[in-house]
């Protein structure tokens, strides 16, 4: 590719950051920043060790105890395995000079909503983590994305990671998104369309007038989801939002650094006439808030819809997957999906942790109570989202209501703490992924918005924010 | 890391689409800080019911699949989290190698990083290698001839090169790149003064 030829903002960012050619004709890509977390590093660590190496740049690595954190009594940690791999990651942050935030600092939390909480996160950079919703740090215009741990000790050790290019995907929503729909309605609604194969290979950007009018909150919800479609990594454009939002934090550049970051975060953008190698477009007018009904996140559906039947599918492993999954949620095609009655509901995760949608939910309940028959809990995104929700009152309003009001931590999205669904328990959940076992073995996940889950804790069932008073 | 050439015996059928890799490892085992042991608790709800007890009628428990080397699995295997537990745990169990339409490609990179193959075919291809599977042919994988033999039956796959020599060889990707020490250590010099801003401390 000449230097003239038009380039995408992830075709930009991929060129910046070749280091060369290895000799076997793969990448050799450099790494900005590295984020590490105490499930998927620790093998890694051990490796270095083993391998007599250390660690390229501490300066540009950072870790935090997310998935195994009680949302409770943070004093103690009961499960002696969990308490093991926070501790080994304590340990080796030390022993190498890495940055960690321990489970007694403010600014611990899921490490996908304190990067960017921090200024960590910045346009144009590479960013990897253990963990595959880094995706979500693209909603910067980062090149961002999940990685095994192998590549954590790769990446720890060289500071650059072994790639090959992936194709360009570019999706546009355009028009004003209709009332009731939030960014999660959208990237529930394009995963539904392409499917959870639908990105792989693939960068997705995201772009129309429907996504540049959208928060960076709500950016970094779509971005989180991409790996749900498949791809790696999503991106948005770097814009006036982007910089304002990190102007000021505590990473953020400074003074002339700041000047000189801006002007090259304003050259990113994709330029017009670069080439995509997959283009959709969606009018946001299509889209309804939406909820999933099965157990891959491409089961989503229109709340207003009912449960699908098996005969409706297209081929025969569709049919015995739809089969599979009504078995498992316990549901019969054709039940309007507001007639389905909860037990749970967890408000929180990478994906909705953060202060807006706190926000929103805590609108919606404000002087009402939650169904008597089910439990409600909010786990914010990290301890500096808590204390701002504090500060503004969102809990008083929210425990009012009937909620319970945790410590940070990615909690009930994957259950490797011990908030977990127990068999044929249904949850209404803000988090990401519905899989068979993921909340719970026999837990029944329905992914939906913060405002939906709202409305439906209130209503005891799946309830549509639209008709909601 | 372990080499990877030939592989014989027979497959295991999963005809399920979208195994996650919530299925195939669950959370409660991510708490390990070690890479093996995993074996045991591979596909452990679809294993052992809720008392812990073996579930008889599921594939891998049932002779002769529970010595099964490799997997014929349905559309979109491995997707969903990162986690390298579950290459691990397919390793520790002892499958070297996945044959699927497609793979999510975090799960296909980990593979690579175990000495375990995942092939990729078309759905008419698979459907022909799950029955093979079901009658208990013996499979013959073949890496340097990038061939799947069945009976008469050969297939043909694809690889990259780059992928293939490494499990060819059993390479040592970090021993690679710090080969490049120099390019790596230039090309930070160079953004040093063009992006300052990336070269504060954390």
């Amino acid at each position: 590719m000449s230097n003239q030829s038009p380039k995408t903002l992830f075709d930009k960012i991929w060129s910046d950051h070749l280091v060369r050619q290895r000799d076997d004709g793969t990448s050799l890509l450099y790494i900005d920043r590295h984020l590490v977390h105490e499930v998927t590093s620790p093998q890694a660590f051990e490796g270095l060790k083993i391998a007599n190496r250390s660690v390229h740049r501490p300066d540009a690595t950072i870790a935090v105890a997310d998935h195994n954190v009680p949302t409770i009594n943070r004093q103690n940690i009961e499960d002696p395995q969990s308490k093991i791999q926070v501790e080994t990651l304590a340990q080796n942050t030390k022993e190498h000079g890495i940055q960690y935030f321990d489970l007694m600092d403010q600014r611990q939390g899921i490490v996908h909503i304190i990067g960017p909480e921090q200024g960590i996160t910045q346009p144009g950079m590479t960013i990897v983590c253990g963990d595959s919703h880094t995706s979500t740090h693209g909603a910067f215009g980062a090149l961002a994305f999940g990685i095994g741990t192998s590549e954590v000790e790769h990446v720890l050790a060289t500071q650059t990671i072994v790639q090959n290019p992936a194709k360009n995907m570019r999706i546009s929503v355009n028009g004003e998104l209709p009332f009731g729909v939030n960014s999660k309605d959208l990237i529930l609604y394009i995963i539904g369309q392409i499917g959870t194969a639908g990105g792989t290979g693939h960068v997705i950007e995201y772009a129309g007038s429907s996504v540049q009018g959208l928060s960076m909150e709500a950016r970094m919800t779509i971005c989180n989801m991409s790996i749900e479609a498949g791809a790696r990594a999503g991106l948005i454009s770097p814009d006036q939002i982007t910089f304002d939002y990190i102007k000021g934090r505590p990473y953020a550049p400074k003074d002339s650094h700041w000047d000189q970051a801006v002007e090259y975060w304003s050259s990113l953008p994709s330029d017009n006439d670069a080439h995509y190698d997959h283009e959709i477009v969606i009018n946001s007018s299509e889209i309804d808030p939406m909820v999933t009904w099965g157990t891959s996140p491409e089961d989503v559906i229109a709340v207003n819809g009912t449960v699908p039947s098996p005969d409706s599918a297209k081929s025969e492993n569709k049919k015995k997957s739809i089969e599979r999954s009504l078995d498992y949620m316990g549901l019969k095609p054709g039940t309007k999906m507001t007639d389905i009655k909860l037990d749970k509901i967890f408000i929180g995760s990478c994906t909705n942790g953060r202060i807006e949608d706190l926000r929103k939910v805590a609108t919606i309940v404000k002087d009402k109570k939650i169904a008597s028959h089910v439990q409600a809990m909010i786990v914010p995104g990290s301890g500096l989202v808590k204390k701002q929700a504090e500060e503004e009152g969102l809990d008083t309003i929210l425990k009012d209501a009937g909620f319970e009001w945790r410590e940070a931590g990615c909690s009930m999205c994957l259950g490797m703490n011990p908030d977990q669904l127990k068999p044929g328990e249904r949850c209404a959940s803000t988090s990401n992924r519905n899989f068979e076992g993921r909340q719970g073995r026999g837990g029944r996940t329905h992914l939906m918005s913060p405002e939906l889950a709202a409305a439906s804790a209130i209503k005891g069932n799946i309830a549509d924010i639209r008709d909601f008073s | 890391m372990d080499k990877f050439t030939t592989l014989q015996g027979i497959a295991a059928p999963l005809p399920i689409v979208n195994i996650d890799t919530d299925m195939i490892i669950p959370k409660q085992f991510l708490k390990t800080i070690k890479r093996t042991g995993l074996g045991v608790s591979l596909f452990y709800e679809m294993r052992y019911d809720t008392e812990g007890k073996l579930i008889e009628d599921f594939i891998l428990n049932t002779k002769p699949y529970d010595n099964s080397k490799i997997l014929v699995a349905g559309d979109n295997f491995g997707c969903g989290s990162s986690r390298e537990h579950a290459p691990w745990s397919l390793k520790d169990f002892g499958i070297r190698c996945v044959i699927s339409t497609s793979f999510a490609d975090i799960f296909y990179n980990n593979c690579f990083q175990n000495g375990i193959l995942p092939i990729v075919v078309n759905a008419e291809e698979l459907d022909r290698l799950m029955s093979a599977a079901g009658s208990q042919l013996e499979f013959n994988i073949d890496l340097p001839n990038q061939s799947i033999q069945v009976g008469n039956h050969s297939i043909n796959f694809d690889i990259e090169d780059h992928r293939k020599e490494r499990l060819l060889q059993g390479l040592d990707d970090i021993g690679i790149t710090l080969g490049y020490k120099e390019d790596i250590s230039s090309y930070e010099s160079n953004k040093k003064t063009q992006k300052p801003w990336l070269f504060g401390d954390l």
